[in-house]
């Protein structure tokens, strides 16, 4: 709980507490969204030689998300005969929640977070699987062939990469030491150390994570059924997949959470990888030790930071995607079980390793001259408390020995 | 992730306890009494979903997340593989016979007795019971805030942070991996491609 409300006595404050950050957050989770089904849009004309939206909202038809909007809220809500009614209905919400909840994990800025919890990977991995359940129960629901094996790859789908993608996560989480999301950034974040800059503690360029990026990017992409991977979908073969009888805002809400997810997986890879709202430069730190009203502008300068990186990543998944065809079942299944599993596999064994022998061989975890680590931050109390008491059991232990 | 005070424990608190209870129990309910497959599952969904909501609401965040992430999750994703893949459009109603019921309701109720009993017997979980006894907050900033996970994991590997020089769970948390991946190792001989055994006709031609 802020530390604020804990000193007030005012019994609805946590309630008042959580209303809020369900609003920001739902302002972080919807407004991205709209946004990006227009990038979308427009980057795919670009790709294609065409112009893509130009009327609606001036010139680059930056509205035409809201004019789709506005068009979707009054088709008709229609759900087929042969529909199980209740579940045809309940599928898009069970999405568009599991989505939404997976961003009450996520630190927009240093402390910038709904749910700051020692967990926060593993929480927000935890509800991002979770929408598969909500296309399972639209796809058996429909009561259509095409829709049932939409639903029925990526039930196939998600559950092969969600394993890749949780152990190339795990690779910083072994590097770094925590699973606190705010914490892991705060690891990275560093200062200028003789001519290198703070951005070489990032987990991009350490030469066993750098490569579970590139991994765990591909088990996102895949993850969040986007092309290449879109083999729910396949408007080629199967009509749309899973989408089949949904129309107007139910639909919709599959897109809303599709462009939501996108984003929730680019900001966990910027964080997990790209340093987070650390600029790399050490302006953060610089606008932070500036004094009156320095911690607010860092905290917003960083949340700029953080949503361009995530966008930059979110704009590389749409390039992915309307440049590459679509993979067959089989190579999909064959990618994933034949070769990012080991992959991954492997990268963590390195991950774990390789600190061990620099240790050895240098007596510091790693080569280049920066400081190991940044500042660790979160309950220093509670773990002052851990480490004395490990302290005192391995004195403990080593008497016994003798 | 709420502080656990007593005076804090508040209307809207015990509002979303019954919430979550109820919708546990609900789903629990559903799965039994529903005779759609699908419908059950989403029934186990809702069920063990509210438990997880019930582990945040006590600060046990690891065990919260693991909830959703292992049963909800990947139970569930089996679940549904099992239904659609075994069986035919005749077998996605199920009806069980009375003898079934009889003897569900037989072993249930013995059940709950049994558990009724036993959380009867835990002192500190009377009514009236001073916070003082309920359990023991071993780090000052751990469980309270949620931030289980450092102990949680310490013990795990052999240090107990709460309790300097008891054993830790190293050697239980190993047999439980050693036995997950015995299970792993029959499922996959189970499930291989079996040689084929030569028919006659082949053999002939």
């Amino acid at each position: 709980m802020h530390p604020v409300l804990a000193a007030t006595d005012f019994e609805w404050a946590p309630l008042l507490l959580g209303v809020l950050h369900v609003a920001l957050v739902g302002a972080f989770f919807g407004l991205p969204a709209g946004i990006f089904i227009w990038a979308e849009r427009k980057v795919s004309a670009r790709i294609q030689d065409r112009l893509g939206p130009t009327r609606t909202g001036g010139r680059f038809g930056w509205l035409q998300s809201a004019a789709d909007g506005a068009k979707l809220i009054q088709k008709e809500d229609l759900a087929p005969k042969a529909a199980d009614q209740f579940l045809f209905k309940l599928a898009p919400y069970v999405v568009v929640v599991a989505s939404f909840s997976a961003f009450m994990f996520l630190p927009f800025s240093d402390g910038w977070v709904a749910v700051d919890s020692d967990v926060g990977l593993f929480m927000m991995l935890a509800m991002l699987s979770l929408e598969v359940i909500g296309v399972i129960l639209a796809g058996w629901s429909s009561g259509s062939k095409w829709a049932l094996f939409g639903a029925i790859r990526e039930a196939a789908q998600m559950v092969s990469y969600e394993i890749p993608m949780a152990i190339c996560g795990l690779v910083p989480i072994v590097l770094l030491g925590t699973l606190n999301l705010n914490e892991i950034v705060h690891i990275q974040a560093g200062e200028w150390h003789g001519g290198f800059p703070p951005m070489l503690n990032w987990m991009i360029f350490h030469p066993v994570a750098g490569p579970a990026f590139i991994c765990y990017f591909v088990c996102a992409t895949a993850s969040c059924k986007r092309a290449p991977f879109d083999l729910a979908e396949a408007e080629s073969e199967l009509v749309a997949g899973f989408l089949t009888e949904y129309s107007g805002m139910r639909w919709s809400f599959f897109f809303l959470a599709e462009y939501a997810t996108m984003y929730a997986v680019s900001g966990i890879a910027a964080i997990l990888f790209f340093g987070g709202w650390d600029d790399g430069l050490g302006i953060h730190s610089w606008l932070k030790n500036l004094g009156w009203g320095g911690a607010l502008a860092a905290n917003l300068f960083g949340a700029v930071v953080l949503m361009k990186k995530a966008s930059v990543l979110v704009f590389l998944q749409i390039w992915v995607r309307w440049t590459l065809p679509r993979l067959r079942i089989d190579q999909v299944m064959t990618t994933c079980l034949k070769y990012l599993i080991p992959i991954s596999c492997a990268l963590f064994l390195a991950a774990v390793v390789y600190p061990l022998i620099l240790v050895t061989a240098f007596g510091r975890p790693m080569i280049l001259p920066l400081e190991a680590t940044g500042e660790r931050v979160g309950q220093p109390t509670a773990n002052d408390r851990i480490w004395n008491n490990v302290e005192a059991e391995t004195a403990a232990l080593s008497e016994g020995d003798e | 992730m709420w502080d656990w005070d007593e005076s804090a424990f508040s209307l809207w608190e015990s509002g979303l306890f019954w919430l979550f209870a109820i919708v546990a129990c609900g789903g629990a309910v559903s799965v039994v009494i529903s005779q759609n497959v699908v419908r059950m599952a989403l029934g186990l969904i809702a069920s063990l979903s509210s438990v997880s909501a019930l582990f945040f609401m006590m600060s046990a965040d690891f065990v919260g997340a693991t909830q959703l992430m292992v049963y909800v999750g990947g139970t569930i994703v089996l679940v549904i593989f099992g239904v659609m893949l075994t069986s035919s459009s005749k077998l996605v109603k199920i009806k069980a016979s009375p003898a079934d019921g009889a003897l569900a309701a037989v072993i249930g109720v013995g059940f709950l007795i049994v558990i009724a009993f036993t959380v009867g017997s835990v002192e500190d979980w009377k009514a009236g019971a001073k916070p003082e006894t309920r359990g023991y907050n071993y780090v000052e900033g751990g469980p309270a805030t949620g931030n289980t996970l450092r102990p949680l994991a310490m013990s795990f590997v052999g240090l107990r942070p709460d309790a300097p020089g008891r054993s830790g769970y190293l050697l239980p948390f190993e047999i439980v991996s050693v036995h997950l991946l015995v299970v792993l190792v029959g499922a996959a001989y189970l499930a291989r491609a079996k040689r084929k055994v030569p028919t006659d006709s082949q053999q002939k031609n």
